[in-house]
């Protein structure tokens, strides 16, 4: 039988913050894999694609499972339902996941009882996973030993991400300082006519006399450039 | 002088005030504390991040520590409520639709009638009324419940109710996906401003006195840390009082709207701390008395009788043995830390632990452990009383 491995990110869910078709360029890739017939389903929502992508890596390193990604919060727990997997992997920060609670109470006699992995798994994986960002719902009566390397691998590439995600915070900002500062640096040397390292001399030691960082001074001279033109 | 850190976890949220404001105010360095506030995306995250300890307290919807108490959701992990944060603050909103069909059935937006609401909301729509709120386990769904069994006829039938997170609560109105939301301030206030809905009742409305949001930390820590949980509950007191005045909204909005907090226009977060609502898109404007309480009537208080009437309503919804839900959440509002925690501050206790809810028509004296206490107006809106020794 072969391994699933499907995703809407052009199908139901077309109201995407990303318009084009990669998606689905790269499904023979991941298409290809074949898995045991009783390989686990697993849902990964997600609405990130890049994340996604790197989520689904993660898993197929793992082991053969049947992987679907939902992008779309709308309707969660009806496509979840519909899909009836045996583990859903989602994002602690994603506001969704409340939705999942209501899945995990509903057992009615129709539904698959739904639980948060925690209830039955050892102690340091939850908090691991907890501390990673990541969070899993899975069927009631899956056995730990399988859905060990499910959660080790999602854990690693939520750390991962993590990281990723932390550094490009620090890179957006220093380019953004850098932007401001270039900006005040032009208006000291055009109003004083002098060069940029002088420019740049006057900002750094107004900011040490005032116990500032240099890019906070630089800000205040755009702002205020800016109130009085 | 030695100040102890303390992580605790909130939702952005109107009613985060008293955390926020603690730490930003000064109040939990009063207590030498310092607050390290970290802010969740959902309300299951928060339960997890205190479950396992990236936090050790939290602000909680009141009956989520009792759903786990209870066995219901969670893993398992067992909380204590050390005191309440806030009493009402939330808002039943319509879609646009459903408003305009209310309007042209000559409804008249009183926002304050939760019985000529009700009558009209079930004349304007034939058919379901999808209804969200954020959480499974939260006043929004108990409040909501009440109100539908109160208004008799087949209004519990006709009701689906689905969970929503807040943020996206206004989105999922306009694609459709609800027709009605229960939610906590701003998101009422917000789906107004964005034009996506109309506000139709606030939470007083059925319930006058209903304890909200509480501060819930793990049930062993709250044992083994009895002198921190102390200074906690003191530093939040503090800053509840403050909220209280009607000076300090203004300030308190400000903050309060900071990106790390809840990132989003003072003006619209000020509406809840005033109680002056902003209910159509068009601007239709109505005050409402004690919209969100801090700290009068003894606010801040866990009375063990709140906790068995959110335990009973939740277990009569999910078909659990009364007997047992009652006994269980006994113990987890833990108004004897509370007392231990305040005794000596000049602030005022009640005698009991346990009060009839639904019973206070005007402001009412009760006896306290000193002097006699003032309780605010506690009423349900189908008039009925709740009597915890009665209950069962």
């Amino acid at each position: 039988m072969l391994g699933r491995i499907a995703q809407n990110f052009s199908g139901e869910g077309a109201r995407l913050p990303f318009g084009h078709d990669v998606a689905l360029q790269l499904l023979p890739a991941v298409g290809m894999l074949c898995g045991m017939p009783d390989a686990l389903s697993i849902i990964v929502v997600e609405a990130d694609r890049e994340r996604a992508f790197m989520i689904v890596d993660g898993l197929r390193e793992a082991g053969d499972f049947d992987i679907y990604v939902i992008a779309d919060p709308s309707g969660l727990a009806r496509q979840i339902q519909l899909r009836d997997p045996d583990v859903v992997l989602i994002d602690i920060e994603n506001p969704s996941r409340d939705v999942l609670e209501e899945l995990a109470l509903a057992s009615g006699p129709q539904e698959r009882p739904v639980a948060m992995f925690v209830d039955r798994s050892a102690e340091g994986l939850s908090s691991a996973a907890v501390e990673a960002g990541v969070s899993a719902y899975v069927v009631d009566g899956l056995q730990p030993a399988r859905l060990k390397p499910v959660l080790d691998a999602a854990i690693a590439r939520f750390r991962l991400f993590q990281r990723m995600r932390t550094e490009l915070a620090e890179t957006k900002r220093a380019l953004e300082e850098r932007k401001v500062i270039d900006r005040a640096k032009g208006m000291i040397m055009k109003a004083r006519g002098i060069g940029e390292d002088e420019a740049y001399a006057l900002l750094r030691k107004a900011a040490m006399d005032q116990n500032k960082r240099v890019a906070e001074v630089a800000q205040a001279l755009v702002t205020a450039a800016g109130l009085l033109s | 002088m030695t100040t102890t850190p303390v992580a605790a976890g909130f939702l952005p949220l109107t009613d985060a005030a008293p955390l926020i404001v603690a730490q930003e105010m000064g109040f939990a360095a009063e207590e030498r504390l310092a607050l390290d506030l970290r802010k969740a995306a959902s309300w299951s995250a928060l339960r997890d991040m205190l479950a396992f300890g990236q936090v050790d307290a939290a602000q909680m919807l009141a009956p989520l520590p009792l759903a786990a108490a209870l066995g219901l959701g969670g893993a398992g992990s067992r909380f204590a409520v050390l005191s309440v944060l806030s009493v009402n603050g939330t808002v039943i909103g319509v879609s646009r639709r459903l408003a305009a069909a209310l309007a042209s059935g000559g409804y008249d937006f009183a926002f304050d009638d939760a019985v000529a609401a009700g009558r009209a909301l079930f004349a304007a729509e034939a058919g379901m009324i999808r209804i969200g709120v954020p959480f499974p386990f939260s006043m929004h769904s108990e409040l909501l419940n009440y109100w539908l069994q109160g208004l008799g006829g087949d209004a519990v039938q006709r009701v689906s109710i689905r969970t929503v997170p807040p943020p996206l609560m206004a989105q999922a109105m306009r694609s459709g996906e609800i027709d009605a939301f229960c939610v906590g301030e701003p998101w009422g206030s917000l789906a107004v401003e964005r034009g996506d809905g109309v506000l139709l009742l606030p939470g007083t409305a059925i319930w006058s006195f209903a304890p909200e949001k509480v501060l819930a930390v793990r049930s062993g820590w709250a044992e083994r840390e009895r002198a921190l949980g102390g200074r906690l509950i003191r530093a939040l007191w503090r800053a509840g009082r403050w909220l209280a005045e009607p000076s300090s909204r203004g300030l308190a909005a400000e903050i309060l709207s900071a990106r790390r907090y809840l990132d989003l226009p003072a003006e619209i977060i000020e509406r809840a701390l005033t109680g002056r609502i902003t209910v159509t898109p068009q601007g239709l404007q109505r005050q409402v008395s004690r919209f969100v309480e801090f700290h009068d009537g003894a606010a801040g208080f866990p009375w063990r009788s709140q906790a068995q009437w959110i335990a009973l309503q939740m277990a009569r919804c999910n078909g659990l043995d009364p007997r047992v839900a009652f006994e269980r959440a006994e113990g987890v509002f833990r108004s004897d830390l509370y007392r231990a925690a305040m005794r000596g501050t000049g602030a005022q206790l009640p005698a009991a632990s346990l009060k009839l809810e639904g019973a206070v028509d005007g402001e009412m004296a009760v006896a306290g452990e000193s002097q006699s206490l003032r309780l605010l107006p506690n009423r349900f809106f189908d008039g009925r009383v709740f009597d915890p020794l009665a209950a069962l």
